[in-house]
């Protein structure tokens, strides 16, 4: 009988009530958004920090993995104390530095990494394979293409250029034996990689021995914490961040993305809600006698209440879906926008999909859509009837 | 002989800016169980706010009401709901059916709401379409009837769960004559089988229907005579 009255009452007003479906879907589908993209790149990021699987990172003490130019001197022999320790499977030094590749119409200039293929975690092999003489290199398909090269291809690169002298200093030959994608890159970032020791010699006596940053993997069941707290008191000129320092220090840079989420979200979610609102509040005044009449044969104020409620159930149930793929549309969209941000890793997510954020953000318009429902059903349901009946014969 | 009415000072004011209009100025009166009363007089002279006072959707600003021994006028919501529900049935000038709700439905309404379920609900609004003369129409929408019929239908919703009193507000008033005269024929057949009724009419072959008709005149009780 309820459910009678308030299908007929939705029916009756088709167009109102797509209308208002569609607006409570795309209020959906933004706060879905922000609910996406107040933890997305976190946990995105965390994912990045985890695919290699190496638990700690070693970077010159007080900075960020390649935060600054700085380096850790002597680092061989101190990677050689972290490699020692039994907790630790493998010690992935990374030198960081440019390579300028000379062309007909000037220079190609790409970022370097060198590393030691056997053990790298910044990039994965497409085609071809891992460097495994020390005059072989890997480049991303973004390189390749700037050079018009192809796997197989050499190259003539140079660690230092002079723009001035038009010099280029630490010149060598390499052969391109795989094409990369790089992890931590950006999309439209030039990338190579080189074995660490041609990128030191390339680089001069100055780099002997230098690494800008040391990837860490440990043993399973080694207590991530501890092992981290003793190798920085083993290396005193160090800092070793675990991922979830790492994910400290991101949450603190990206405090700013969340605040915004979280504000876009609620006034999402308040748009929401008022559209309900204003939506029953119109559907409710309409039907004033019809209520005074069921009031005055006997129906509760709860069951109206109940009534119109379902009402505004049943278009959240349909706006929900609808909000959900509309939301999961433009998060996509927006992330291929964002991907191609300067500096942005390419792999990174700002929205993540998580369906803990779905149910969060549904939960919160489902609520809010029966909260909404509430308040006018309440208010008309307690209207003095006989006043009620009188004015709407009249009228 | 029980009594269903028992009205006494019964005053009704309305506020309309500074003034107060005395609607009702201080009535009593009582009506016996299967007694069948019209209450007429001029436009305007209280008997709508009266009938109101008596269904329990108004309340008064002064005087007591008591119906099967309870006093009512100062009734909690969800308690005054539930009276209206159990012990009254209202019926409307303007039928005031509901337009998505089908004839049966219509009946149910009040049957749904006093808890009863399913096929026993479809069987007590099938009989009291029946009563009415309307078993055919079970499925028709208010829009697809008459106004005699519409009425019809009002009048088995308010039998719905058996009230103790009966009241009707000009309930011929937007029919034509010879509907009129069937629903004064089915008020008659109501009455005489056991259910106490108050109508508030103009309509003088109404009035002449009811066994006592009460008199009003500006807020008052100014006659009160037992037909036959
Ligand atoms: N809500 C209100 N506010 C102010 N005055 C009111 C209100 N309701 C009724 N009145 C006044 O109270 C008086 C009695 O009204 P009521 O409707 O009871 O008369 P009635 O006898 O039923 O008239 P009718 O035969 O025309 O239906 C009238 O003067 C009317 O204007
Ligand atoms: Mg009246």
């Amino acid at each position: 009988m309820l459910f009678t009255l308030a299908a007929a009452s939705l029916i009756r007003h088709r167009t109102r009530t797509l209308l208002a479906i569609l607006g409570v879907a795309v209020s959906a589908a933004m706060l879905l958004d922000m609910v996406m993209l107040s933890s997305g790149l976190r946990e995105s990021f965390r994912g990045l920090l985890q695919t290699q699987g190496f638990q700690l990172r070693v970077a010159p003490k007080g900075t960020l993995p390649f935060d600054t130019d700085a380096t850790i001197r002597n680092a061989d022999s101190l990677l050689a104390l972290v490699r020692a320790r039994p907790g630790v499977i493998a010690v992935s030094p990374v030198l960081g530095g440019q390579l300028h590749v000379p062309t007909a119409t000037g220079a190609v200039t790409s970022s370097v990494l060198g590393i030691i293929p056997r053990v790298e975690g910044d990039y994965e092999v497409l085609a071809g394979r891992q460097p495994a003489a020390p005059d072989e290199m890997v480049a991303n398909q973004r390189l390749l293409d700037a050079l018009r090269l192809q796997l197989g291809d050499t190259l003539r690169g140079a660690a230092g250029y002079d723009a001035q002298l038009r010099s280029l200093s630490g010149e060598r030959t390499l052969r391109i034996v795989g094409i990369a994608r790089f992890i931590y890159m950006a999309a439209d970032q030039k990338g190579a990689a080189v074995p660490i020791e041609t990128l030191r010699r390339m680089q001069g006596a100055d780099s002997d021995d230098k690494v800008s940053i040391a990837m860490i993997r440990l043993a399973a069941g080694v207590n991530v914490d501890s092992e981290r707290v003793a190798i920085e008191r083993l290396l005193p000129r160090v800092t070793v961040i675990s991922i979830a320092e790492a994910l400290n220090q991101v949450d603190q840079r990206l405090s700013y993305f969340r605040q915004l989420a979280v504000i876009l979200g609620s006034v999402s979610l308040v748009v929401g809600f008022l559209l309900v609102t204003t939506l029953v509040t119109v559907s409710v005044n309409e039907r004033v006698g019809e209520i005074a009449v069921m009031r005055a044969i006997g129906v509760h104020r709860r069951r109206i209440v109940l009534q119109i409620v379902m009402e505004s159930g049943a278009m959240m149930l349909v706006a929900a879906p609808l909000g959900l793929l509309l939301g999961l549309v433009t998060a996509r969209y927006l992330n291929s926008i964002l991907a191609r941000f300067p500096g942005v890793p390419a792999k990174l997510d700002f929205f993540l999909f998580q369906p803990s954020a779905a149910w969060t953000a549904l939960g919160l318009l489902a609520l809010s859509g029966v909260l909404a429902g509430v308040y006018p059903s309440w208010r008309s349901a307690s209207l003095p009837i006989a006043l009620t009946l009188r004015q709407e014969a009249v009228g | 002989m029980s009594t269903v009415v028992d009205v006494r000072d019964l005053v009704r004011d309305y506020p309309m800016g500074e003034e107060r209009v005395a609607a009702l100025r201080g009535v009593s009166f009582q009506v016996d169980a299967g007694d069948y009363v019209a209450i007429v007089g001029p436009s305007g002279c209280g008997k709508s706010t009266l009938l109101n006072l008596l269904g329990v959707i108004d309340r008064p600003t002064s005087g007591t009401v008591s119906i099967n021994g309870e006093r009512v006028e100062r009734l909690s919501d969800a308690r005054a709901t539930e009276f209206r529900l159990m012990r009254i049935g209202f019926v409307f000038q303007r039928f005031y059916l509901m337009q998505a709700l089908s004839a049966r439905e219509n009946v149910e309404l009040p049957l749904a709401e006093a808890g009863l379920v399913g096929a026993a609900r479809r069987a007590r609004a099938m009989a009291l379409l029946e009563y009415v003369g309307l078993a055919k129409r079970e499925r028709h929408r208010p829009s697809q009837l008459s106004g005699g019929e519409q009425q019809r239908v009002a009048i088995a919703r308010a039998l719905a769960n058996a009230p103790a009193l009966l009241l009707a507000d000009e309930p011929t008033g937007e029919l034509d004559a010879r509907t009129g005269r069937e629903m004064i024929a089915l008020f008659e057949r109501l009455n005489a089988d056991g259910t106490t009724i108050v109508v508030v009419t103009h309509d003088e072959d109404l009035a002449r229907a009811a066994k006592r008709v009460i008199h009003m005149r500006d807020g008052s009780i100014v006659g009160d005579e037992r037909a036959r």
